[in-house]
């Protein structure tokens, strides 16, 4: 393997928007759309006067999450004001976190090329969300301030990454465990997840070079794309001898490139100093304990659990656990009896693929998709086509030989139609009941060929096995047959 | 007819259920008193008559129903948030803004049974001690138009010395109430910090700025600090307990108290007359023998600089919201940073752009922990020097202003003269402390010298009881009457 020409020295800032009921200092709700500045009141749209009250439902997801990634929790941790001017951001400084955040020290685990892999995170603060800036058609910009005050974390990475492939893992895992904590819905594509990258090249064992600064990533792809391209302009700058100067790179998700900014057009000064509108927040041991106890076993632990509990190969517990709803709903299906691994075949096979055609043909959405199977929050409730109960009831006709997998597929589509039982509609459409003397007849004529022995045994009085020739004729029938009356048949050819 | 502006609180409480006089009647006779006097003094810079005439109108109809400032008519700092009534802070950058909502201590006014008779008016955004820094209009100190009726609450100060209006709100940062209180000769008084709540008062500076009243005697402003104090939960930096009981004990004055002086008063600039009364004042004091400390009173030498670091600082955050995009004055231009400059260029006046410059500098990159984080470690190490003071005496006694009113014009060209007059009242401020200005004396060319007590954190009672132990000491209001109504007679009611 050749020398690495340039390490490449990543740290990701991301900010993730909770889904708290309120705005992080007034009551205006934090839901995503509405009628523009309907959301707002005079706090948020920083009215001459208005003053902040902070929200600690903001906080306490805050915790959860310094506490899911091994955070140090501050024992007190200081609001400030970051000041900066620009149209959508009310008071012309924003409330953010700056020498003492909320939570220090983390770290965040996922698995890359099989293997556990850790970033360290250096902090998570809490802040405001700013408005949006819309251009009008007639020229001049509108401004939406419903998102203004919506509470934010920012999680910041350590400059610890090495490959843009790492980002995205480290990003897809992070956005796993926000939405585990039922506390950020993750959505790139509207804004609710958002991700600034630093980059640097050095050559190995140099010093630190000089960083940049990509924003505007909306997508996982576009974390990818914006990283591989940063880092080939920086290696073509320091190998035709540049320099590689402080700029900010704005990702443009149309052309599919980044735009290089001036960093003379983005020198701020931001003035940080300590909020005086707000106490500075004490954090009690209390209220640290009750977040731990309502922390839900992380993604990583699951699937570890997942593969030794249930016997499930490491792909299959990786994606049963991709989402803490889906994996909720596979366990209840496993505690109904089902066996774990017809389980998990049906839920990755059946219900991951209805769910995914389900979401291509939206608008024919069956009645049993209002099965919801999730406690948390809506914008988390894992939406099973099929009830976890019937789903087990199902699986048991077919581990029990009663049905055959076909028609168990065939049942399940009918159930995701109709939420009618399992058994219901195997009666209905009659997918067992092939009652005609002559087909019975001529299974049961089959079975008898097949077994001399339990012939013999049975006509040596073993009437018992009855049962045995009932279940070779199911069998053979692919579960179709009348089981009542081809035990009569098999009666009347044994004996008769 | 007695002249229905002489009433006290109380005694206005008397008359309406004696059906002596309606609500009506005693909001004209005030609006009279503006009509005669506001064109010389121009303490308002909206007078609400019609507002004001019909709330008394409502008010009668029910009758006194026991609230405590029922029919009192009230004027209101313009920095104060008046729902659907314009609020300007005196800058023409606010000019016609109409802010959505009351004030907490707007809305306490009201739900007390007071009439909002005016807005009034201020430095503008009350950073100033002269009233001069309006971007409106001059206010003539009631005692001697040729004189600063004081800043940045002059308005409200000067309304109430000159019988405009029974009480009055004002806001102190770094002494806005107290020095105009003391160059108007009215009692006014700044809480503990956290005391009132701040929602609503348009930030000039949010860790020291405080609401207070304006009063003609220590037991009316007792009864509007009560009215308007308090938690509420629209501010997270009010102290969480009800308003203290502040007018019950009054007549205890000092007793059991033990009051502090500065042991080296002679070292400061001031006006020989402020001086004597300062010493009279100890002097009476020890033979009505309450005890005295002379003792270093923290703060003296480090206050003011402090104070224009922290209070600056903070200014410059504050007041960047004004920028032309929302409300209030814009300047259209094809870039936004332009309007952004233009807005603020023509909106602001001189003195707010100082002191934003001045807080933009100190919280700058490379230089904040000069400043900032310095002014900062002195503020923690004023309040405990004051926390130690106040383990071993009650008040601390000094003047308010070194100096009595000076003329208008005369300190406009020297802000730093200008911020100098502050160096008795930022101390409490930087403290979070309470405190309070009494009409002392009048000094010989008759305007009025306040006196100032301190009071340790969070005890208005004492702070109260001391003032009213010196209000009735020095007879002000007995012995000095303001303005051609020379002889009235004063009706009180207990
Ligand atoms: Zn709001």
């Amino acid at each position: 393997m050749a020398a690495v020409e340039f390490e490449t020295v990543i740290g990701l800032e991301v900010h993730a928007q909770l889904v708290t009921k309120s705005k992080v200092f007034c009551s205006c709700p934090a839901v995503y759309g509405g009628e523009p500045n309907a959301q707002t009141c005079p706090v948020c749209l920083g009215l001459p006067g208005a003053l902040p009250v902070l929200n600690e439902e903001a906080v306490s997801m805050a915790i959860l999450m310094g506490l899911a990634t091994g955070c140090r929790i501050a024992p007190r941790s200081v609001f400030a004001r970051k000041n900066y001017f620009y149209p959508d951001c009310p008071k012309n400084y924003q409330i953010s976190m700056y020498d003492k955040p909320l939570c220090e020290e983390g770290r965040l685990e996922f698995e890359l090329d099989g293997e556990i892999h850790g970033v360290a995170l250096e902090r998570i603060h809490l802040e405001e969300d700013a408005g949006k800036l819309i251009h009008a058609e007639e020229g001049g910009s509108l401004v939406d301030f419903n998102r203004c005050g919506v509470p934010l974390i920012e999680i910041v990475s350590k400059p610890e990454i090495r490959s843009p492939e790492e980002a995205s893992r480290y990003l897809v895992s992070l956005r796993q465990v926000l939405r585990y904590l039922g506390i950020c819905d993750g959505n790139m594509e509207e804004g609710s997840l958002r991700c600034d990258v630093n980059i640097s090249l050095r050559r190995p064992g140099e010093p630190l070079g000089t960083k940049t600064e990509i924003k505007n990533l909306n997508s996982f792809k576009a974390v990818e794309m914006g990283i591989r391209f940063e880092i080939e302009r920086q290696a073509g700058v320091l190998r035709s001898g540049g320099r590689i100067e402080q700029v900010t790179n704005l990702w443009d998700s149309g052309q599919k490139k980044l735009l290089t900014m001036r960093s003379k057009e983005y020198a701020h000064d931001y003035r940080y100093f300590p909020e005086p509108d707000l106490l500075p927040l004490d954090v009690d041991g209390a209220w640290i304990e009750k977040m731990r106890g309502a922390l839900p076993e992380l993604p990583l632990a699951r699937e570890k659990r997942f593969r030794e509990k249930y016997n499930l190969p490491a792909y299959d517990a990786g994606v049963l656990c991709a989402e803490r709803g889906l994996a909720d709903y596979y366990e209840t299906v496993v505690s109904a009896g089902s066996d774990p691994k017809l389980a998990a075949h049906w839920v990755m096979r059946e219900i991951l693929e209805e769910i995914k055609s389900g979401a291509e043909s939206e608008g024919a959405s069956a009645p049993a998709m209002r099965a919801v199977e999730s406690s948390v929050s809506d914008a988390f409730a894992f939406r099973a086509p099929v009830a976890a109960g019937r789903l087990a009831e199902l699986i048991a006709l077919v581990s029990g030989g009663v049905i055959s997998n076909s028609a168990g597929r065939e049942i399940f589509k009918e159930m995701v139609r109709t939420a009618e039982s399992p058994d219901t509609i195997r009666e209905k459409l009659n997918l067992t009941q092939v009652s005609g003397a002559k087909e019975l007849e001529q299974w049961v004529a089959d079975v008898i060929a097949e077994s001399p022995d339990e012939v013999a045994r049975y006509r040596g009085g073993k009437t018992q096995l009855l049962g045995f020739f009932v279940g070779q004729v199911m069998k053979k029938s692919a579960g179709k047959a009348n089981p009542k009356l081809a035990g009569e048949i098999v009666k009347k050819m044994l004996e008769g | 007819m007695r002249d229905l502006v002489q009433y006290s609180i109380e005694g206005l409480g008397d008359i309406y259920r004696a059906r002596e006089a309606t609500v009506r009647e005693v909001v004209q006779a005030y609006l009279d008193s503006i009509e005669a006097r506001e064109p010389r003094i121009k303490a308002f810079l909206q007078v609400l008559a019609e507002d004001a005439l019909a709330k008394a109108s409502e008010l009668d109809v029910k009758g006194h129903d026991g609230r405590p400032l029922f029919g009192v008519p009230v004027a209101i700092k313009d920095n104060l948030c008046t729902r659907g009534i314009s609020t300007t802070c005196a800058s023409k950058i606010l000019e016609g803004y109409r802010p959505p909502y009351d004030a907490t201590v707007v809305e306490r006014l009201r739900s007390a049974g007071a009439v909002i008779i005016g807005k009034t008016n201020l430095d503008e955004f009350a950073m100033g001690s002269s009233c001069e820094n309006s971007a409106f209009q001059i206010t003539h100190n009631p005692w001697n138009e040729a004189y600063a009726p004081g800043g940045s609450s002059g308005g409200s100060a000067a309304a109430v010395a000159a019988d405009m209006a029974l009480a009055s709100l004002g806001s102190d940062t770094g002494g806005s109430i107290r020095q105009p209180a003391s160059l108007c000769g009215v009692v006014g008084l700044k809480g503990t910090y956290g005391r009132v709540s701040r929602y609503g008062l348009v930030a000039f500076a949010s860790s020291l700025d405080q609401i207070g009243p304006f009063a003609r005697d220590v037991r009316d402003c007792a009864l509007v600090m009560e009215a308007i104090a308090g938690h509420d939960e629209r501010d997270a930096t009010t102290i969480p307990t009800p308003a203290p009981d502040l007018h019950g004990k009054l007549e205890r004055g000092f007793e059991g108290m033990r009051v502090a002086v500065s042991a080296d008063l002679e070292k400061w600039e001031m006006d020989p007359s402020v001086r004597e009364i300062a010493a009279r004042t100890v002097d009476d004091l020890a033979g009505d023998s309450v005890p005295v400390d002379r003792v270093t009173l923290p703060g003296m030498e480090t206050s003011i600089a402090t104070y224009y670091i922290l209070a600056n600082a903070e200014a410059s955050s504050n007041l960047a919201r004004y920028d032309g995009v929302r409300y209030g004055l814009r300047s259209n231009s094809d870039s936004l940073l332009e309007m952004y400059e233009r807005t603020r260029g023509e909106g602001f006046g001189d003195e707010v752009k100082r002191r934003i410059l001045l807080g933009t500098y100190v919280l700058s990159s490379g230089y904040y922990d000069a400043y900032y984080a310095k002014a900062q470690q002195v503020k923690a190490l004023i309040c405990a020097q004051f926390e130690e003071l106040f383990r071993k005496c009650d008040l601390i006694l000094l003047p308010t202003s070194p100096t009595p009113a000076f003329r208008l014009g005369e300190r406009l060209e020297d802000p730093i003269a200008m911020y100098l007059s502050d160096i008795f009242t930022t101390p409490a401020n930087i403290a979070g402390l309470p405190a309070i200005s009494i009409p002392a004396e009048l000094s010989p060319e008759g305007l009025p010298i306040g006196m100032q007590l301190i009071a340790g954190w969070g005890e208005e009672a004492k702070l109260m009881r001391g003032a009213f132990g010196l209000e009735r000491m020095y007879r002000f209001r007995e012995q000095h009457v303001l303005g051609p109504k020379a002889g009235r007679e004063r009706h009180g009611g207990r």
